[in-house]
């Protein structure tokens, strides 16, 4: 037994037996179905939990969400967000500057973890580009055009994720 | 001046000059790179001949394979040129007398006593179809068998000898042994247990015991 | 090949004919053999593409057939950098030496009966030399570049391309035995017969050698070493960009169709029908022995890639050890057994 076990592998070994199975392999992959995305054309189905560039949101009446509180400032893990707030004439606190650095930002969704007043929230935009310096820079009025411009879709995903939070 | 003759010219002044470059340049790479310059123009040379066996056969060895070798080893170096011209005057009296000794000595066998048309008629252009291949294998394996093959035993021994003279065995250290491994197979290094599946009870109470 | 072309050949001083033919020969030669590179890197993408369950490059017309012109121009037109303290000429000159390497071996390759621009009674000797010269590009731009990357690249090369050297000149010398000449067309007739005459069957472990080690000398995965992407960045080629590159790619493309030339010549049968001897001889009588010769071709080099796609890249002492310990003596034994062969007038191929 031992011998023809010998003999086996002697044959095996000189005729390549082991390459042949990993050709054999391969060969079979090249009239496999192709799982490749066809970007522009084609795209992937995307989670309503999806982390893309930033938007503010107002409340139905028109008012900002945000209270200026700094809690995503302080749990930025990569520092891009700068905040700076003031009283308004009402009594309330208010941001003054919020500016993301999207050069700095890692998307990681903790400043909409951190958010009281799910004011600051991430969408499903993620193809979009800078042309000059200072572009990278998402001000607090790009971010409520933003908040305005995709509301329908932010608030849809929010539903449709809050049983889960 | 006919086209080979050019052709002569030019082989022979090219081999000529990088042999010299060879000697003269600072840089060791430079100096290989001429000597490959010089063996290629030489193996022209003798495709002029109609050895061309020989000639490709120079390139094959000395450039294809030796000379790879030298420039693998001469790349690794780190020559100061400067100091090894300084010893240049000291040993200045013994390289001009080894040189007197071979342009002596080579005076000796060259020269037009010895050699030109007068002495070898002009060797007569071979046919197309002549193999100068086959005839030197014939010639190898026939009238000159004997030091054909004891050359290539003196070879065989040299090369022996130079692996034994590099081969140490350290002891202590671990090699990997490529045939070992490819030759083990999948019994030889796991072992399936079948064993009965216990009841949740039994598992709780072995718990308990321990 | 002269009829094709006597109208033009008339028009020169009869002197000149011959040289004009030769030039005529070499230019058809390399403009084929650029095309037939340049849709060779298409080819590689998309197949190795396909075996990842990828489609590979489709975006540069229709089905991607535009993509090796995409390539070029953006090679031609991107800047050739020389690193500091490089030796310019070696550098610059290292891609020509391996380019011209890679296309004077096509002189003595016949793609037909008589197809050949130069009918060397050494043909077989002429392919080894010029290989053989081509190991200095790489190990030349390896030590011009000026980078230990590069230096290492060019070091493995050294040490690889001399053991592969070996094993296929062995291989060779089997084919020499068998056949009786150094003459590759010669070669190829002392194959006649059918597909069991070529020498595949009788030279089984030659064959074997010969190819795997021409895989080792043209730099290929898996024994691409010398550019080592995970280990040594490019390896030889690190610091070159733009069009020395692209003579770089250009080279290692023309040596692999020259390698898959040779062993279609060697081994299987070059330009002879594989129908010979069947009862399909007189049904395929009509094809050219140019198409048979490039279809062998064509099928190796899918073996190229498809290997490519397989095989994961060897370690550099496996490497040594597969080439001096497995291919030399497993070639050194053929050889005597395929004396005693020929001795005994073994068979349809010592005959």
């Amino acid at each position: 037994m031992n011998a023809m076990n010998a003999i086996k592998q002697f044959i095996k070994t000189w005729f390549l037996w082991e390459l042949l199975l990993g050709m054999k392999l391969t060969g079979r992959y090249l009239f496999a179905r192709k799982f490749t995305v066809q970007y522009p054309e084609e795209k992937t189905p995307m989670s309503p939990r999806f982390r893309g560039l930033h938007a503010q949101r107002r409340y139905a009446n028109g008012e900002e969400r945000c209270i200026a509180c700094k809690l995503c400032e302080a749990v930025c893990p990569a520092l891009a967000i700068t905040i700076e707030s003031e009283q308004r004439e009402d009594g309330t606190r208010r941001t003054t500057r919020y500016d993301i650095d999207l050069f700095k930002c890692i998307y990681c969704g903790f400043c909409e973890e951190a958010c009281p007043v799910d004011a600051i929230v991430e969408t499903r935009v993620f193809e979009y580009h800078f042309e000059a310096r200072g572009e990278q820079i998402m001000t607090k009025d790009k971010l409520l055009a933003m908040g305005d411009k995709y509301e329908a879709q932010i608030a849809a995903d929010r539903l449709a994720d809050a049983r889960y939070r | 001046m006919s086209f080979v003759k050019l052709l002569f010219f030019i082989f022979t002044s090219v081999s000529v000059l990088s042999a010299f470059r060879m000697v003269t340049t600072r840089n060791p790479v430079h100096a290989a790179l001429y000597l490959i310059l010089t063996f290629f123009s030489t193996a022209l040379v003798w495709l002029l001949l109609e050895a061309e066996f020989l000639s490709i056969v120079l390139i094959l060895v000395y450039v294809g394979a030796v000379m790879v070798m030298f420039l693998f080893v001469v790349m690794m170096l780190d020559i100061n040129t400067a100091l090894m011209r300084e010893g240049f005057v000291r040993f200045l009296p013994i390289g001009a007398a080894v040189a007197v000794v071979m342009i002596v000595e080579m005076s000796l066998v060259l020269g037009p006593k010895l050699f030109g048309l007068d002495i070898y008629p002009q060797p007569v252009p071979k046919p197309a179809d002549y193999s100068n291949t086959a005839e030197l294998g014939g010639v190898l394996y026939t009238i000159y068998v004997y030091p054909f093959e004891i050359a290539s035993v003196i070879l065989l021994v040299a090369m022996v000898a130079a692996i034994m003279l590099t081969l140490r065995r350290r002891p202590g250290v671990k090699y990997q042994e490529a045939a070992a491994q490819v030759k083990v197979r999948r019994e030889d290094r796991i072992r399936i247990v079948k064993m009965p599946v216990e009841s949740r009870v039994q598992a709780m109470n072995k718990g308990e015991g321990a | 090949m002269a009829e094709f072309l006597s109208p033009l050949l008339n028009l020169f001083p009869e002197g000149m004919q011959p040289i004009v033919l030769i030039l005529i020969q070499a230019l058809l030669i390399i403009l084929l053999l650029t095309g037939a590179v340049a849709y060779l890197t298409l080819a590689e993408r998309k197949v190795i593409g396909y075996m990842q369950v990828r489609i590979g490059p489709n975006r540069v017309g229709p089905r991607g057939v535009l993509q090796p012109l995409a390539d070029m121009f953006k090679l031609v037109f991107k800047e050739i950098i020389v690193p500091s303290r490089a030796n310019k000429f070696i550098f610059l000159a290292s891609p020509i030496i391996i380019l011209i390497a890679a296309l004077v071996a096509w002189a003595v390759v016949p793609f037909d009966d008589g197809w050949v621009v130069a009918d060397v009674n050494a043909g077989l000797l002429y392919v080894l030399a010029v290989g053989a010269a081509g190991v200095y590009g790489v190990i030349l731009a390896g030590w011009a570049s000026n980078s230990k990357y590069a230096l290492l690249g060019g070091m493995r090369s050294a040490a690889h391309k001399i053991a592969y050297e070996l094993a296929m000149g062995f291989a060779l010398v089997g084919v020499l035995m068998a056949s009786k000449s150094l003459n590759l067309q010669e070669i190829v007739r002392a194959q006649d017969g059918s597909i069991l005459h070529w020498y595949w069957l009788p030279l089984l472990p030659m064959f074997l050698v010969y190819f795997i080690s021409g895989v080792a000398e043209t730099n290929r995965a898996p024994f691409d070493i010398a550019e080592g992407e995970s280990e040594i960045v490019a390896g030889f080629h690190v610091e070159y960009s733009g069009m020395a590159f692209a003579i770089f790619m250009l080279a290692e493309y023309a040596n692999m169709i020259l390698i898959s030339a040779l062993t279609a010549i060697m081994f299987l049968g070059g330009w002879l029908s594989p129908f010979q001897g069947t009862f399909l001889d007189a049904a395929f009588a009509w094809v050219p022995g140019i198409f048979w010769m490039f279809a062998k071709v064509a099928i190796l080099l899918f073996l190229f890639l498809w290997f490519r796609a397989t095989f994961p890249r060897y370690r550099y002492d496996q490497i040594m050890r597969l080439g001096w310990k497995v291919f030399i003596p497993l070639t050194i034994l053929w050889i005597v057994v395929e004396g005693v062969a020929v001795y005994f007038k073994l068979g349809p191929w010592f005959a």
